[in-house]
């Protein structure tokens, strides 16, 4: 089946250009919401910059909070988004022209939001400024490179920066082309931003090594990043986190999420710039395939994360899964993840007709982060909470505290703000790929049928 | 808008064929490879418009990059360590396992940055030239750019037309 229209140039400026030159009314009501919700976050961490750590649910020995779970969560989401725009460049997929750069502005506004987590988290976020400067300017005390918690930053940095660089070397092109269509000074920004790009032959030759140069340098970067992270925990001599499993566990896990996370963002981006000639459900179909294998690697880690956890018959290890498998709250949480996780978008996806139908993909990819969220949730809070042999340490569960759930909320609608203010800056669809697919599109008459096909250079 | 200037001229192009066609005009009226381009508004296979091919040096800045982070990475793991050596956890002051992880970060960081530094100068931008260029090239249409006229305006306009421009750009007042 023909599913590739073919379209004119001119008519893709048109279609993917539209957004971010003209202005529908939505789009301010869009911005109110999240901006009112981004707000009422910002307000919340002002109360806890001024009266303090008290504010959350923390106890004497969850001093980790829901906080760093959703650190652990954004930095997760951010990570299929690279990961699927750079393996899909590498592998030639044709399909991933219309997917690459939401992919990719996904990672850099949910890895910019996962960073101000551990900020938050610290309280008093102006003493974080140790992380990066001495603690004593006069006996030049750095921050020790033997910590976990000084590996992460710069692994983030690193791939916060990789990612931004990734994305605007991409855009330079759309830059020149939203030059082209615009006026007055909307036309001098992009004109500064995209340093005169015109199209020769040598740029346009240069852009697409740059793409394979620079997704096969930030692969490397994608899977020590999440490595990184789980070394905040698994370097702790902590039941439930000193595992060796930890890296690929949580790599396979941001993956989980973050595939997901990239559908929920082609559904909506399809849905309100209306792009239903670039993101088909051919593009939905490709990405359920892969999710299914995700989905059965990320099951497979956490039974061994299981496994390992009870084999060892450590009382300490053995309590840890007690919490999380029989005690409530944690029980039933545990239930939910592995349903909304696993059961239910597997099956579904198993079917070809799920994946194509946009609606299911959509539902399906929210339950999966609903269970990426939790799990998260679980491997941060659980091991703090294991009641130790001492009856001094044994607390009540801990319990988030309205400033929490407020601030978490607010990531969510941050993440989506950024989504939404790029949008409406830039082409989040990449014009010049899908120009290029349209270049290298094909029709083979095979026997009776004509089929689509894609003429490829083989060069590099 | 079109910009009009003496030094070079722009034409406008309707298939890649007719490009084609172009550029082996202007190689025939003795324009060499360096003083022709042509502009597209998406990448075509190389040698498509029968064009020289283009060299450049851009595999070499990541691993300058690669060397320059690596660098920072010892100075930052080492200087920051020797400054202050304190032993903690029974560790050794200069401990490689944990080094490796800054190093790593700081080697891929300087290659990545090094890399898109590399792809900006290799692309010659930013452009600041005034050469010809039309809108409608990032509408679907093609031009080819002929530079280093000296005195030669009048035949490259003469090509560009014959090889089937329906527009030159940037073409001296008097025709």
């Amino acid at each position: 089946m023909q599913e590739r229209a073919a379209l004119s140039p001119a008519q893709i400026n048109g279609d993917l250009l539209h957004f971010a030159l003209k202005t529908p009314r939505q789009f301010w009501i869009a911005l109110g919401v999240l901006g009112a919700i981004v707000l009422a976050g910002v307000v919340s961490e002002g109360f806890i910059v001024v009266l303090g750590l008290q504010l959350l649910g923390l106890t004497n020995t969850v001093y980790w909070s829901v906080f760093i779970a959703n650190f652990v969560f954004w930095v997760g989401i951010s990570h299929a988004g690279v990961m699927i725009s750079a393996i899909l460049r590498l592998v030639y997929a044709e399909w991933r022209r219309p997917i690459t750069r939401c992919a990719e502005v996904l990672t850099i506004f949910a890895l910019a939001t996962a960073g101000l987590f551990p900020l938050i988290h610290t309280g008093r976020v102006w003493r974080t400024i140790y992380w990066v400067f001495p603690y004593d300017f006069t006996r030049n005390v750095w921050p020790d490179v033997r910590s976990a918690l000084i590996w992460d930053p710069s692994a983030i940095v690193t791939y916060l920066i990789g990612t931004i660089l990734f994305v605007y070397s991409d855009l330079l092109p759309d830059l020149a082309n939203a030059r082209d269509r615009s006026a007055g000074f909307r036309r001098r920004v992009y004109a500064v931003l995209s340093l005169g790009f015109r199209g020769t032959v040598r740029q346009w030759r240069l852009q697409t090594i740059a793409g394979i140069l620079l997704a096969s340098l930030i692969l490397p970067v994608f899977v020590s990043v999440h490595s990184i992270v789980s070394w905040d925990f698994s370097m702790a001599i902590l039941p439930g986190w000193h595992s060796t499993i930890f890296a690929p566990y949580f790599v396979i896990g941001a993956i989980h999420s973050g595939v997901a996370g990239v559908v929920t963002v082609m559904v909506l981006v399809r849905r309100f710039l209306r792009l239903e000639d670039y993101i088909r459900p051919e593009h939905f179909d490709a990405v359920g395939r892969l999710q299914v294998v995700v989905a059965a690697s990320w099951l497979f880690f956490f039974l061994m994360d299981f496994y390992f956890g009870i084999f060892s018959r450590e009382a300490a290890e053995i309590e840890v899964w007690n919490l999380r498998l029989f005690t409530p709250p944690y029980s039933a949480l545990l239930l939910v993840m592995i349903i909304t996780g696993y059961l239910i978008p597997v099956p579904l996806w198993l079917f070809r007709r799920c994946r194509r139908s946009v609606r299911i993909m959509f539902w399906t990819s929210l339950a999966v982060n609903v269970a990426l969220w939790i799990e998260r949730y679980m491997l941060v809070i659980t091991p703090l909470s294991y009641k130790e042999p001492f009856t001094f340490t044994w607390v009540t569960a801990y319990k988030p505290q309205p400033v929490e759930y407020i601030i978490t909320a607010a990531a969510v609608a941050l993440v989506l703000l950024g989504l939404l203010v790029f949008a409406k800056l830039f082409p989040i669809v990449p014009v010049w790929a899908v120009k290029e697919g349209q270049v290298l599109r094909r029709e083979v008459r095979i026997g009776r049928v004509t089929v689509p096909a894609v003429a490829r250079e083989k060069k590099y | 808008m079109a910009v009009v200037n003496t030094e070079a001229l722009l034409g406008i192009f309707e298939t890649p064929e007719q490009v084609a066609g172009a550029l082996d005009r202007l190689r025939a009226d003795g324009f060499l490879a360096t003083d022709m381009t042509v502009l597209t508004d998406a990448p075509y296979p190389e040698g498509a418009f029968g064009e020289a091919s283009e060299r450049h040096r851009l595999y070499v800045w990541p691993f300058v990059g690669a060397a320059c982070g690596l660098a920072v990475g010892l100075l930052l793991t080492i200087g920051t360590q020797i400054s202050y050596p304190l032993v903690t956890g029974g560790k050794p002051i200069l401990a490689i396992p944990p080094m490796i992880n800054v190093l790593y970060e700081g080697t891929l960081l300087g290659a990545l940055i090094m890399t898109v530094i590399g792809i900006i100068f290799e692309s010659r931008l930013p452009d600041l030239s005034a050469a010809p260029y039309d809108p409608r090239i990032s509408q679907g249409y093609f031009g080819v750019l002929v530079f280093r006229l000296a005195g030669r305006a009048d035949m490259a306009q003469r090509a560009l037309r014959r090889a089937g421009a329906i527009d030159v750009v940037g073409t001296l007042p008097s025709g």
